[in-house]
C-alpha cells in the first residue's frame, strides 16, 4: 500500500469519524491534537490572504487583457460612437487621437494599465465622463436589486428545496418542482412584462418602472446611492415605502428566477444527502426529522449551496439588462449593453474589473463561509 | 427547530408577501411626463449635442436668433432677431437683436452672449462645428468675422455670398443656441469654455431650464416664466428614461406618464381603442435609403439602377410595415425643405426592370449583398425589398448587423448595397444637397466623406452644381435648383429614395400643446397643458 492510498484512508475515516460526530449532535468534538502557536497561525493567513491578492491580480490583469483585444478586433468603429455618422473629418481626427486610437495597440495596452495603476479607469466615449463616476451611478441600482433578488431567492428558494427533497416523488415535490422550472426556463423580460401588466397596469397593486416616484426627486439626499438605505438614512419613511414599492417586481421577479435555481439544487443536494449513511445513524438513533433533515442533512448539504448562492449573487450582480430595461432600472447590465454596442471600450473595461471584483470577492467570501460552515476546509 | 409544518407556512406566507400595496398613479396637473428612450442623451452643451434627445431639449432650454419654420417650406422666422440687413457683397450680415428676451437668472441676453456663444461653438470643434464652419469661420478667424457693436447689435462676415436663406437656417440649427456668457464663463476649467459644467446645466433664455439630470433616469425641466408666451400652466416638464415601448404603453394607459414617444405601429393601433388616450403621428425629416456602392461594376451601371428603382413595392411596404409610421418620398430633400419634390415616379413594375436588366447585359440577373441595420423594422423593410428584388432576378443576400457595426463598413466602402436612414443636420436643402450630391474627392483618403463618395460616386458636375445652389440668393430660384438636382439624382445615382419617417405620438386626451417640427430641436414643450 503507497503512502498516498494510506493517506486516502486515513482521510475518509477521519471524514466518517468527523460525520458520525455530526451525527451524535456534536456531543462529543474532535480533540485538537496540535494547537498552532499565534505565530503560526498569521504566517498561515497572511500566506492565505497573499495568495488571494495574487490571484484576484492575476485574473484581472487576464481578464482585462483579453477584454482590451476583443474590444480592438470587433468590427465597429468606436471613434463614430463619439462623434456621430456626420463628423467632420477634423472631429473625427481629433476625437480619435484623444481617445489614443492613433496609436499603436501595444502603446494603448500600456497607456491603460499604466493609467490604471493610478486609479484612472479613463473615461466613458459614450457618456463623456469618468468610469469610475458612471460606476458609481449605475452599480448601486443594480447591487440593491441583485442583494433584495438573492435574499428573497435563499428564503424561498432553500425551504423549497428542502421540503421538496423531504417530500420526494410526493405532490409538494411536483408542484415544487414544476415551480422551480417555470422559473428556470421562463424569460425574466417576459416574467416582467405579464408582471407589470397584470399587478400594475391592471390591478394597480405595485408602483411602476423606476427607483422611486417622480416627487420624491431631490427629497432622499445620496449616501449610498441605494434608495432603501439612503431613504431610511434620511427618515422619510414615504421615500422608502416608494421605494419598496417600486423595487418590489422587479426584485421578485429576478428572486424567482433565483429561488428556482436554489431551490432546484437544493433539492438535488438533500436528496444525496438523505441517503447517505449518518441519516440513516441519526433516524436510528431517534432524532426526529426535522432535526435530521435541518441539522444533519442541510447541515452537509450547506457547503455546496454556498457556492450556488454566490454564483446565483453573482451572475445578477453583472446585471440583468432585460429586466432593467423592462423596469426602467439603471443598472450595471444597461450600462454595459450600450457600452458594447457602442464600442465604448473604457467602460466595458471598467465595469468587466467590476463584474471580476465581485466574483472574485463574492469566492473570497464563500471560501471564508466553508471554512467556517466546514472545519475541513481550513 | 424549524418543522416542515412551518417551513410549508413561511412558502405560502413569502408567496404573497408581496400583497396589494394599492399604488395608484396620476401625474400632478402641474407636472408633464414624458416617456422617451434616452439613450442618445450624453450631453447638453449646444455646442457640443447632436443626438436627437440632446437637441431636442436644447430647443427647450435655449433660444437661438431664428426659430426654423415649423408650419410649411420656407425661411425661417426671427426669434431672438428682430431685424438684420444684408451687404451688398452678400457676405456680411448686421443683426439687431429684440428687447425684453432674459436669461434664466434674469440677465437681459446681450449681442455679446449671441457673439460668445456663435464664437464658442467654432472655438470647441465638437461634432456639430461644422454646420457654423462651413460658413468660412475658423477658430482663427471667428473672433474677428463675429463681433459685437453694441448691446443689442453684432455683425457676421460669411467667406462666401451665400444665399440668406442658407445663413439664416443655419443660425436656426440647435449648436447656435444662445448661452448666458457670464454664467458660462463662471464655471470655466482649464480654458474649456465652460464645457465640462454646461454638459449637464443649462444657461439659457428659453422656456425651460434644467432643473435635474439623473442619468438613466429622468430630465426634469422647469418652467422659466419670464418667457414670452410660455405655458404657465406645467411648472415641471420631466423626461423619464423608459426605453421599452411595451413599458411605456403600460404607463400610459395607467397614467404614470403623459405622452409615450417610441411606441410602435402596433402598441398605437391597440391605444387607439383606450379610452382617455389620443394618438396621432406628424412628418420628421429623417429618410429611409437605399445606396449602391459604384465598385460594384454592375450597380454601376444606370440601367441596372433604375431597374431596381422598378422592382421596389413602395406602396405596399407603407401600407403593410410602416402604417402611420412613413409615406412613399423619392428625392433626397424630405418634404417640408425649400425645393422638396412632391412626385413619386417610381412604382413596381417587374416586367420592365427585367427589361432593364436584359438592356443592361444582366438578363439571367445576379446576386449582391446588403447591409442593413438589425432594427426590426429595417429589417422587415429590408425583406421585402429582397422579395421583390427576387421577382425581377436579383438576388439580395441581407447582412444585418449593429448599427455601428453597419456604419463602419459603410463608411470604409467595403459594401454593395446599403440600406438605412438620413437625417439633415440643419433644416436647409443643402444640408441633404452635401450628403448626397457633393463628392469632392473620390479618393479613399479623402477628408469630405459625404454619403456620395461612401458610395464611390464621382460627380465633378453635380458637385458643381450642388455648391453653385448654395450662392442662388432668389429663394425661388434657389428652391428651383434643389428641384432639377433631385430630379436627375431621382434618374441617374446610386441613391434610391424610399420613405419619409413619420413620428408616433400616444397622449392622454387632457395633454394639449404639443408642438412637433420636422427635426428633434423643432419639438417644443412651452405650450403644452393638462
Amino acid at each position: 500500500m503507497t503512502d498516498l492510498q494510506r493517506n486516502s484512508i486515513g482521510s475518509k475515516k477521519s471524514h466518517l469519524s468527523q460525520q458520525s460526530a455530526h451525527a451524535r449532535g456534536n456531543a462529543a468534538e474532535p480533540a485538537l491534537l496540535i494547537r498552532p502557536s499565534f505565530i503560526v497561525r498569521l504566517g498561515f493567513c497572511i500566506t492565505r490572504v497573499a495568495r488571494a491578492l495574487a490571484s484576484i491580480v492575476v485574473t484581472i490583469i487576464g481578464l482585462l487583457l483579453v477584454t482590451f483585444m476583443i474590444g480592438r478586433v470587433i468590427p465597429v468603429d468606436p471613434v463614430l460612437a463619439v462623434v456621430g455618422d456626420q463628423a467632420s473629418p477634423e472631429s473625427y481626427a481629433a476625437a480619435r487621437a484623444e481617445m489614443g486610437l492613433d496609436q499603436p495597440l501595444l502603446v494603448q495596452v500600456v497607456m491603460y494599465f499604466g493609467k490604471l495603476g493610478r486609479g484612472d479607469l479613463g473615461t466613458s466615449t459614450l457618456t463623456r465622463r469618468p468610469i469610475v463616476e458612471d460606476i458609481a451611478l449605475y452599480f448601486p441600482a443594480t447591487l440593491e436589486l441583485a442583494t433584495l433578488a438573492t435574499i428573497f431567492g435563499i428564503i424561498l428558494g432553500i425551504p423549497a428545496g428542502v421540503y421538496s427533497a423531504a417530500r420526494r416523488g410526493r405532490l409538494p415535490d411536483h408542484v415544487i418542482r414544476i415551480i422551480s422550472l417555470f422559473g428556470y426556463s421562463m424569460p425574466t423580460f417576459w416574467l416582467g412584462m405579464i408582471g407589470l401588466l397584470v399587478l400594475y397596469a391592471k390591478l394597480g397593486w405595485i408602483a411602476g418602472p423606476g427607483r422611486i416616484d417622480i416627487l420624491y426627486d431631490g427629497m432622499v439626499p445620496t449616501v449610498t446611492r441605494l434608495l432603501l438605505v439612503d431613504s431610511l438614512l434620511a427618515g422619510n419613511f414615504r421615500a422608502f415605502a416608494s421605494a419598496c414599492a417600486h423595487i418590489a417586481l422587479p426584485s421578485a421577479i429576478l428572486g424567482y428566477f433565483s429561488m428556482a435555481y436554489i431551490a432546484r439544487m437544493t433539492r438535488s443536494f438533500m436528496i444525496d444527502q438523505l441517503t447517505q449513511d449518518h441519516i440513516v445513524a441519526a433516524r436510528a438513533k431517534g432524532l426526529s426529522e426535522g432535526r435530521v433533515i435541518w441539522r444533519h442533512a442541510l447541515g452537509n448539504a450547506a457547503v455546496p449551496l454556498v457556492t450556488v448562492v454566490a454564483l446565483s449573487y453573482g451572475s445578477l450582480l453583472e446585471g440583468s439588462v432585460l429586466t432593467e430595461t423592462v423596469f426602467a432600472w439603471p443598472g450595471l447590465g444597461l450600462y454595459l449593453t450600450n457600452a458594447l454596442l457602442s464600442a465604448d471600450m473604457n467602460a466595458v473595461l471598467g465595469a468587466t474589473i467590476v463584474i471580476g471584483l465581485v466574483f472574485l470577492g463574492l469566492n473570497l467570501v464563500t471560501d471564508a463561509i466553508y471554512s467556517w460552515i466546514d472545519p475541513r476546509a481550513k | 427547530m424549524l418543522s416542515l409544518k412551518f417551513v410549508g407556512q413561511t412558502l405560502v406566507i413569502a408567496a404573497v408577501f408581496l400583497g396589494p400595496v394599492n399604488c395608484w398613479s396620476a401625474t400632478p396637473t402641474n407636472i408633464l411626463v414624458m416617456a422617451k428612450s434616452l439613450d442618445d442623451l450624453i450631453t447638453l452643451d449646444p455646442a457640443e449635442a447632436f443626438e436627437f434627445s440632446g437637441t431636442e431639449i436644447i430647443g427647450n432650454l435655449y433660444d437661438r436668433l431664428f426659430e426654423a419654420n415649423r408650419v410649411g417650406p420656407g425661411e425661417p422666422t426671427p426669434s431672438l432677431a428682430q431685424s438684420w440687413s444684408v451687404s451688398e457683397d452678400g457676405r456680411s450680415y448686421e443683426f439687431l437683436l429684440k428687447e425684453g428676451p432674459v436669461f434664466e437668472n434674469g440677465r437681459p441676453v446681450s449681442a455679446f452672449d449671441v457673439v460668445f456663444s456663435l464664437r464658442r461653438s467654432v472655438i470647441l470643434n465638437k461634432t456639430p462645428s461644422f454646420i457654423l464652419s462651413q460658413l468660412g469661420f475658423t477658430k482663427q478667424n471667428v473672433g474677428a468675422r463675429v463681433r459685437a457693436i453694441d448691446a443689442r447689435r453684432f455683425v457676421l462676415e460669411t467667406d462666401r455670398d451665400y444665399a440668406p436663406s442658407l445663413v439664416m437656417n443655419i443660425l436656426s440649427s440647435a449648436m447656435t443656441s444662445i448661452v448666458d456668457r457670464e454664467v458660462v464663463l463662471a464655471h470655466e476649467q482649464d480654458g474649456d469654455l465652460g464645457h465640462e459644467w454646461l454638459r449637464s446645466h443649462s444657461a439659457g433664455s428659453g422656456p425651460f431650464r434644467l432643473h435635474r439630470w439623473n442619468v438613466g433616469e429622468y430630465v426634469m425641466l422647469e418652467a422659466n416664466h419670464e418667457y414670452p408666451n410660455a405655458s404657465t400652466k406645467i411648472e415641471r416638464f420631466v423626461i423619464r428614461d423608459i426605453r421599452e415601448p411595451a413599458t411605456q404603453r403600460l404607463m400610459l394607459i395607467r397614467g404614470d406618464i403623459d405622452i409615450a414617444r417610441d411606441l410602435g405601429p402596433d402598441q398605437i393601433a391597440a391605444l387607439a381603442e383606450e379610452p382617455g388616450i389620443a394618438t396621432w403621428s406628424a412628418p420628421q425629416a429623417r429618410i429611409f435609403y437605399m445606396a449602391l456602392n459604384q465598385k460594384n461594376p454592375i450597380l454601376a451601371l444606370t440601367q441596372v439602377q433604375l431597374a431596381i428603382r422598378y422592382s421596389i413595392d413602395y406602396q405596399n411596404i407603407v401600407r403593410h410595415l410602416l402604417p402611420g409610421r412613413a409615406e412613399v418620398h423619392q428625392a433626397f430633400l424630405p418634404k417640408g425643405f425649400i425645393g422638396a419634390l412632391k412626385e413619386t415616379p417610381f412604382v413596381l413594375d417587374t416586367a420592365r426592370a427585367r427589361r432593364l436588366l436584359i438592356e443592361a447585359g444582366h438578363g439571367k440577373g445576379f446576386s449582391i449583398k446588403a447591409d442593413v441595420r438589425s432594427d426590426p423594422l429595417a429589417l422587415q423593410i429590408a425583406q421585402a425589398i429582397q422579395a421583390s428584388l427576387a421577382e425581377a432576378g436579383i438576388v439580395m443576400d441581407l447582412q444585418p448587423g449593429d448599427g455601428k457595426q453597419v456604419l463602419t463598413k459603410y463608411r470604409a466602402r467595403r459594401h454593395d448595397v446599403y440600406l438605412g436612414y438620413w437625417g439633415p443636420d440643419y433644416l436647409d436643402p443643402h444640408s441633404n444637397a452635401a450628403a448626397f450630391a457633393r463628392n469632392v474627392n473620390n479618393a479613399n483618403d479623402a477628408v469630405d466623406k459625404t454619403l456620395a463618395w461612401r458610395n464611390s460616386w464621382e460627380i465633378p458636375d453635380i458637385t458643381r452644381r450642388t455648391d453653385e445652389a448654395t450662392l442662388v440668393r432668389d429663394p425661388s430660384d434657389r428652391a428651383e435648383a434643389y428641384r432639377k438636382l433631385q430630379r436627375s439624382l431621382q434618374t441617374n445615382s446610386p441613391f434610391i429614395i424610399l420613405f419619409q419617417e413619420r413620428a408616433l405620438f400616444a397622449m392622454r386626451k387632457e395633454v394639449t400643446g404639443l408642438e412637433v417640427g420636422l427635426t428633434a430641436d423643432q419639438i417644443r414643450y412651452e405650450r403644452v397643458s393638462k
